[in-house]
């Protein structure tokens, strides 16, 4: 619960970001798409690390699992349907490139508004993690905040959550079974 | 399935490790990090890797799609029955507190991990099926 990360932790931080940065462009320039997938699986362990080090083991947890693990598999599956090579682009990069540095001018006007990093007064500092860190203790029990304010104070919005989950996968179910149904080949050659 | 025997060998010693490791997060939800949603995760990713590892059949062998499906709808309906468990002791909709009338927290206890069961169940459930529908696909090709 530390603000600003201590000097050791520098250290690690800035080769972290400049890593994410390079893995970010390397994915940019890459025209193997299965390359690419892989390096969305580095990006999202890099990512991970560095939310660890801001102090949200919750939210690197689930980078690790979901964002490195469980949406690489797919991507690799999404692959193994499509194809392994992006197409070489047709257009020329200006208008995206002025389209891009416009939203990124727009975003960083945006953050001029925000408080400093790691600053005591800010309105996430105040409201309301202080009172549901303390409340949390006397009214639940619950060592782990994340843990009960997702399930107990926030109980309506995971709930929400988990149907959410549950409609996508029917609707990627339905999408992708549709056509198996129609054509029944039976089960076909194992995987290599 | 792949023929390599240190992918054979290594997924076979990890995978009731990977297994065991999903059912701790979700059991410890609300003492360390984690809870149902990265327990249902960690388990489909295990048996993701069994699929890969040892074929898509002996996957759905393992845990059969129509099983998985039933468990998705089963999850929401864990998370909503808690939510109506409430009702029916006397209180509102998810209202923990109101399980236990002599001791809110263990009412709280009880609550969180009924509702993080119902995440898990649905989470893995949801994840090992999209899963299926997309190794399935490439297999009728």
């Amino acid at each position: 619960m530390s603000g600003l990360p201590s000097l050791g932790d520098q250290w690690i931080v800035i080769p972290l970001l400049v890593l994410l940065a390079c893995t970010a462009i390397t994915i940019i320039r890459m025209r193997s798409l299965m390359a690419a997938v892989l390096l969305t699986g580095i990006f999202s362990f890099l990512s991970a690390s560095w939310m660890l080090l801001l102090d949200a083991p919750d939210v690197a947890f689930t980078e690790a699992a979901v964002g490195a693990g469980l949406s690489t598999v797919l991507m690799l599956a999404t692959l193994s349907l499509t194809g392994r090579e992006a197409k070489p682009p047709v257009r020329g990069a200006l208008r995206p490139l002025l389209l891009v540095l416009v939203t990124g001018a727009a975003l960083v006007y945006g953050t001029l508004d925000m408080p400093h990093y790691g600053d005591p007064d800010a309105p996430i500092q105040r409201y309301p993690s202080p009172s549901y860190v303390d409340r949390v203790a006397a009214e639940t029990e619950i060592p782990n905040v994340v843990t009960a304010v997702l399930a107990s104070y926030r109980g309506y919005d995971t709930l929400g959550e988990t149907t959410v989950i549950f409609t996508a996968g029917i609707g990627v179910l339905l999408l992708l079974r549709g056509r198996s149904r129609r054509t029944p080949t039976g089960r076909g050659p194992e995987e290599s | 399935m792949t023929r390599l025997t240190i992918l054979r060998v290594f997924a076979k010693w990890m995978l009731p490790f990977v297994l065991l490791f999903a059912l701790y997060v979700q059991a410890h939800g609300d003492l360390g990090p984690g809870g149902g949603f990265q327990a249902g995760v960690i388990f489909a990713a295990g048996i993701i890797l069994y699929s890969l590892v040892f074929g898509l059949d002996a996957g759905r062998r393992f845990f059969p799609p129509r099983v998985a499906e039933a468990l998705a709808a089963l999850g929401i309906l864990v998370y909503a029955g808690t939510g109506w468990a409430g009702l029916l002791v006397g209180g509102s909709y998810l209202d923990f507190p109101a399980l236990s009338p002599q001791h809110p927290a263990h009412g709280q206890h009880w609550g969180v991990f009924s509702v993080e069961l119902g995440v898990g169940l649905t989470v893995a459930s949801v994840m090992t099926s999209i899963f299926f529908a997309f190794a399935a696909r490439k297999a009728s090709e």
